[in-house]
């Protein structure tokens, strides 16, 4: 392998880049500063106006008008036919480990980027979703395997897979999906059965017939969809159609990202995809401080701070569980307060065009939530939201901030008239 | 949200978003020793010494109405020798303001319920946009002065400001005037780490607030402070409000009941029958804490 060392030369198509390993220059194929003509291409971002002159680049106003067309299509799909969400969910994630999975287009590799926005999902959709369960497969040498099971706690799947991290041999698109098929079987009926593939290769090594395969899944309602990470392929495209998931090929790793966590929300619901049942479940109280007993976790003896099951009075160290001595779901009041959000969402604000309009007097100067100033230093008014229900005005950060994580309009939560008084 | 930790700057400095609660009804039942003024003297005295424990402190203060609720005093934004005037002034004009929505035709039982969701929700836009500032600021955290009782209907919009508290690690500290344990404030203090009191003795507010809730996070881990006791979880269910240990939720919408229906009366979806897709979706009568 030949020495770049005076960062001239360009790298080899196949790509034995292990620049990102070394800090010392010389060691390097290429400076950071290299890289970014050789691979990010920074001129390509740069915009013209009509006379030529370079345009500075409004980073906050592009990140708000991408929001807010997402929060458009969101909130068009839902309102139109109002749509009930799955909240209870039972989601495989099938990892590709094959060969493709090793390129080096993503830094450092396919698999290892996958890796780490794997966990950041994980995370995130034990938040939105705490009465949901994640398993996790992976595909190697064209075997799909059973990393973890079902499960509600994020470390254990986190950790398992950080601990299997290697690639070789074909994926199989079609064991993978028998597999889940067949796990997926078993969980109750009024669970979503969702999977979702991240798939690198670009050919499926199958032993059968993959369409019999998707015609399976398609019956048992499990909801596939595919984040691709190398090019768009048919049969992916098609098995995503047939069971109503969502597929996209992702182009770097922040596009990667952003799809991943499309899927930490709950998806509409097909209504007839899942049983509405009555499911028991216990609501434990905390043990008394210093008393000490045998978790049923753990198996060991612990002090205080843990849950008491309500039927049969085991030891639980956390919630939300199942208790494995009578197989009680196990949850607390905020558990469930947790997924309240997804169901009473806030209205999308309108956008308040910054004219000059002849009542701008009675525009408030400040934004309702934060108090941040809606008018530029030369009193020029700039770009703000109104909610259709309170008129309360606000600026383009807390849209964003209301409408992603706090889940509450400050404006209709300040009015008495939407509250009933005790 | 990215982690706190990672924008930290001086160890010590803290901002400090006080929630006070102003409703008209609950401070009429107070007792006599424990009016309105007397209480605003206490707070602003405990405000003055927030102020003087860092040059850099920043001290929000945000009132929670009856009908609304509103900013009223900013300290980075007054002279810092007219601050007792500038708050009152608009603390004044807010509860004029507050009094004049009231709506005749409603009908109150007891001292009512104040709009702490809406205040929280503000707490917490403003906390966003110290966070956007950059990486120097100081570390926030939300001290609520609170006497009304819960009202059932906020439970919503407080669990979600709770989750969005958690999330970006700011506490909230709970301090009850009132004469009943709030178990809203309860769960809020547990689930984002803050401090939970009902002083004893109101007469004697000040002690309580600068020796709990003056000092900034950092110095909390080197205290003894309150601990949290008996935090009920338990939910109540949808249909008697009783608290339950063990019941039933609907798939569908998660609503909460003691005994096994044929229906849910939340959401309207048929048990143990695949549903037909157009099913009306009513506002659920929520209650529990």
């Amino acid at each position: 392998m030949s020495n770049y060392g005076n960062g001239k030369g360009k790298p080899p198509v196949t790509g034995e880049e292990d620049d990102d390993d070394e800090e010392e220059g010389n060691e390097r194929d290429l400076e950071a500063w290299e890289r970014a003509y050789a691979d990010e291409r920074s001129w390509e971002s740069l915009q013209e106006d009509e006379s030529g002159l370079l345009r500075p680049i409004d980073n906050q106003a592009l990140h708000h008008a991408q929001y807010r067309r997402r929060l458009r299509s969101l909130s068009a799909a839902s309102a139109a036919s109002r749509i009930q969400k799955g909240l209870i969910r039972y989601l495989y994630l099938v990892i590709d480990l094959s060969r493709a999975a090793g390129e080096m287009d993503l830094r450092p590799s396919r698999m290892m980027v996958v890796a780490k926005q794997v966990e950041a999902f994980v995370r995130e959709f034990f938040d939105q979703n705490p009465l949901s369960q994640i398993g996790l497969v992976t595909i190697k040498d064209g075997i799909a395997q059973c990393l973890t099971d079902l499960g509600g706690s994020p470390e254990s799947h986190i950790k398992a897979l950080m601990g299997k991290l290697g690639c070789s041999g074909e994926a199989s698109l079609q064991n993978a999906l028998e597999l889940v098929h067949e796990q997926l079987n078993q969980i109750p009926s009024y669970g979503h059965r969702e999977v979702i593939i991240l798939y690198s290769a670009l050919s499926t090594c199958d032993p059968g017939d993959v369409m019999e395969t998707i015609q399976k899944c398609k019956k048992s309602k499990i909801r596939c969809s595919v984040i691709g990470l190398s090019a768009e392929i048919y049969i992916c495209k098609y098995l995503c159609q047939e069971t109503g998931g969502l597929y996209a090929v992702a182009l770097d790793e922040a596009h990667l990202k952003e799809l991943i966590l499309e899927h930490a929300p709950p998806p509409p619901a097909i209504a007839e995809f899942a049983i509405a049942n009555l499911i028991k479940m216990g609501f434990p109280q905390r043990t008394a401080e210093g008393g000490i007993s045998i978790c049923s976790c753990h198996k060991e003896a612990k002090l205080g701070g843990g849950y008491t099951c309500p039927r049969c009075k085991a030891r639980v160290c956390e919630l939300p569980t199942e208790c494995r001595i009578c197989g009680l779901t196990l949850v607390s009041s905020p558990h469930l307060a947790r997924s309240y959000h997804h169901l009473f969402p806030v209205t999308p604000f309108d956008d308040i065009a910054p004219m000059i309009v002849p009542n701008q007097h009675r525009r408030p100067k400040t934004c309702f939530g934060c108090q941040q100033s809606l008018l530029n230093p030369g009193n020029m008014p700039v770009r703000c939201v109104t909610c259709p229900k309170c008129k309360q005005f606000f600026c383009l950060d807390c849209d964003i901030y209301i409408h992603e994580s706090l889940h509450n309009c400050p404006g209709c939560e300040s009015l008495r008239d939407s509250k009933s008084v005790a | 949200m990215t982690p706190v930790s990672s924008k930290q700057y001086a160890d010590d400095v803290s901002l400090l978003m006080v929630l006070i609660d102003t409703n008209p009804l609950f401070w009429s039942s107070t007792a006599t020793s424990f009016s309105f003024p007397k209480f605003l003297s206490q707070f602003l005295s405990f405000l003055n010494s927030i102020l003087l424990l860092n040059q850099l402190n920043q001290v929000v203060v945000i009132a929670t109405g009856l009908n609304s609720c509103d900013y009223i005093y900013d300290s980075s934004l007054s002279h810092t020798n007219q601050r007792a005037e500038t708050l009152l002034q608009k603390l004044e004009e807010f509860v004029y303001k507050d009094e004049k929505l009231i709506n005749k035709n409603d009908s109150v039982n007891g001292v009512g319920s104040s709009l702490l969701s809406g205040s929280l929700s503000m707490a917490l836009c403003y906390i966003q946009r110290v966070f956007r500032s950059g990486s120097l600021h100081p570390q926030p955290r939300i001290l609520c002065l609170h006497g009304s009782q819960d009202g059932p209907g906020q439970y919503v919009a407080i669990m979600n400001s709770i989750f969005s508290a958690q999330r970006s690690m700011v506490p909230i500290d709970s301090c009850v005037i009132g004469s009943q344990n709030s178990a809203f404030l309860q769960q809020a203090s547990y689930i984002t780490g803050g401090v939970y009191l009902k002083p004893q003795y109101l007469d004697g507010l000040f002690q309580y607030l600068t020796t709990v809730f003056a000092t900034d996070l950092h110095s909390r881990s080197f205290l003894q402070l309150p601990k949290p006791v008996g935090v009920d979880f338990r939910a109540s269910c949808f249909c008697h409000k009783n608290t339950i240990d063990m019941g039933y939720i609907c798939s569908v919408c998660l609503s909460i009941f003691c005994k096994h229906h044929q229906k849910c009366s939340t959401c309207g979806s048929a048990f143990g029958q695949p549903q037909t897709s157009n099913l009306k979706r009513k506002a659920p009568d929520n209650g529990n804490d």
